[in-house]
């Protein structure tokens, strides 16, 4: 895997602070939750490992991206806007009235497939992506992003045991695994661990790593979209909810917390 | 009511498996559920037939996925799982995603009313036309018998959209030749005497005993027409209203939960303004479980859903 990685870390440094400049005019939005996924996106993007075209969102020649965890991904319009997906002045105006960028993105917005934000949704659908582009003969993937706290719905663990069973090997699954769901550390609600046991014996293949490196980030993610393991792939990346912003990284209830327009300022040095 | 009886299942699933052999971007699942006919679905389409296990969830997710890929799909379970276990994938993933981007999914339920009379009201479905009628952009089909649920196979291939399909689990007589896809476009068929005075509109099974109702106050010299509802989420009530205009009173009909925003909620609301001088009445399941073992046509009649009982509570209107 040859990546710049100089670039990419420009590049996540630039997407973290238009997250919290977005997340300053629009203070609904789930900066936490977006923050920590900032690398995941901008290696998908950026990192050559991910498909798509700006000027045709549904070209079949595409790969799928599903955000499950969509509320999470307030972090992914400035990448959409960069590549050309919808104009950038859009993201000055998230969650004004007539923006079809909401603080739960939906896919009236160019880029996004599904519906999501109510969470455990995208394996399945995701699932049936991949089993439908295998049918037809495609070579094109499916990545599925998810929680955490999501992989508490049961329905992602019929998709997991699905997948499987279709040994859908175009199905990547990244958990953002930041450990925090809404109220508190995941671990102290309904703990995972050891989630990439977990996937082992639901039959996928799972790697493990620091999901803020983008070097290493690629390389996992590279990883797993080759290969001839004969199963889905799990990709586990551990971050940090908030990352970035002290005051959500400390805080188990950051997940709805507000950052004010003053700390927005601070961490980002001001005006872009 | 008269000829052999066929279980609606076997003919959607004939019609459907026929419609596979020529068409390959037709998808079925089911949630492991089977029957004879769907023996021979999966073994002759063995890439476009999946059993995703006893998982309602992951079946309409599933579903969708393939519908995004471009396959037209059919899914298929019991009628209460296939609606209520798995109401917030159908309303996220083909309610919502479908008014966003086309989509061709028809979710079959076996299992109306009280098709599953010995099985008691963990498999029956009686609020299962209340439930789905809630979400925008999903039809909700009702056959009375096996050649419209024929008919309703070909139109889920050939008009796109999300529907729900509830079919009856019994044998049943054919009421008549099978609706025409006008009747099918509108969503009701008439029966009885056109210009009558009373009316009886049912649905699903229901519409099977409507004739027994009509025949009782036919033979006391009261003509009556009767309309079997085949499409609970958006009928043509102008063209019914026409049709009805000369009534005065009307008996509904249902193998559900009246009151809770089933196919009475829907007349009441809005096919009742349109025929101001009608009086109405509404049958159907008080809403209460019932542990009861069947008959089916015991369990109706003790709620009052017996042929005799039915007639009166038309007479009573018509007299009112």
């Amino acid at each position: 895997m040859n990546v710049n990685v100089g670039e990419l870390k420009k590049q996540a440094a630039r997407v973290r602070a238009e997250t919290l400049r977005i997340h300053a005019a629009a203070p609904e939005t789930r900066v936490a939750s977006s923050l920590s996924a900032v690398e995941i996106y901008v290696c998908l993007f950026y990192g050559g490992l991910l498909r798509h075209n700006p000027a045709d969102p549904r070209d079949p020649a595409r790969d799928r991206l599903i955000v499950s965890k969509g509320h999470g991904s307030i972090s992914l319009y400035p990448i959409l806007a960069d590549r050309g997906f919808f104009p950038k002045e859009e993201l000055q105006r998230v969650c004004r009235p007539g923006s079809f960028l909401g603080g739960i993105p939906d896919p009236v917005i160019p880029g996004y497939e599904t519906v999501n934000g109510s969470l455990g949704h995208g394996p399945g659908v995701g699932a049936g992506m991949a089993l439908a582009l295998k049918r037809q003969g495609s070579d094109r993937r499916v990545v599925v992003v998810t929680g955490d706290g999501e992989l508490h719905e049961g329905a992602v663990w019929e998709a997991f045991l699905f997948a499987a069973q279709h040994k859908l090997d175009n199905l990547v699954l990244i958990v953002d695994d930041n450990s925090r769901c809404m109220m508190d550390d995941t671990a102290r609600v309904v703990g995972l661990a050891p989630l990439a046991d977990k996937f082992r014996a639901f039959g996928w293949s799972a790697a493990e790593v620091d999901g803020h490196d983008v070097e290493d980030l690629c390389a996992a993610l590279g990883a797993a979209q080759g290969g001839d393991f004969p199963g889905p792939r799990a990709v586990i990346a551990h971050t940090i909810k908030g990352k970035g912003a002290p005051s959500l990284e400390g805080d188990p209830l950051c997940h709805v917390r507000t950052l004010t327009p003053q700390e927005v300022e601070e961490l980002t040095g001001g005006a872009p | 009511m008269s000829g052999p009886k066929k279980r609606m299942r076997d003919s959607f699933l004939q019609a459907m498996k026929e419609r596979m052999a020529a068409e390959r971007d037709v998808f079925f699942l089911t949630a492991d559920f089977g029957s004879p006919v769907l023996d021979g679905v999966r073994k002759d389409f063995p890439d476009r037939f999946v059993n995703v296990g006893i998982s309602e969830q992951n079946l309409v997710n599933v579903a969708t996925g393939l519908a995004l890929e471009g396959f037209r799909v059919v899914a298929y379970a019991i009628a209460p799982f296939i609606t209520m276990r798995c109401l917030e994938q159908i309303r996220i993933n083909l309610a919502i995603l479908s008014q966003i981007r086309p989509l061709n999914v028809t979710l079959v339920g076996v299992g109306a009313g009280y098709s599953y009379e010995v099985s008691g009201p963990t498999h029956q479905a009686l609020e299962d036309i209340a439930v789905m009628r809630a979400l925008p952009n999903v039809g909700v089909w009702s056959p009375a018998d096996a050649a419209t649920a024929a008919a309703m196979a070909h139109r889920a291939l050939d008009v796109a959209g999300v529907r729900y399909l509830r079919l009856d689990s019994h044998p049943l007589p054919d009421l008549g030749p099978a609706p025409s896809r006008d009747e099918l476009k509108r969503g009701f068929r008439l029966g009885g005497s056109a210009g009558a005075a009373a009316a009886i509109v049912s649905t699903g099974y229901m519409s099977q005993l409507a004739g027994g109702v009509r025949d009782e106050l036919e033979a006391g010299g009261i003509p009556v027409r009767t309309v079997d509802l085949m499409d609970l989420a958006a009928p043509d009530l102008a063209a019914l209203a026409a049709e009805l205009a000369a009534c005065r009173a009307v008996l509904t009909m249902e193998e559900g939960f009246v009151g809770r925003g089933g196919m009475d909620s829907l007349l009441a609301q809005h096919l009742a303004p349109r025929l101001p001088k009608a009086k109405w009445t509404h049958a159907g399941l008080e809403p209460h479980y019932h542990f009861e073992i069947g008959p089916r046509d015991d369990l109706l009649a003790a709620q009052g859903l017996s042929r005799p009982a039915l007639a009166a509570r038309l007479i009573e209107r018509i007299n009112a």
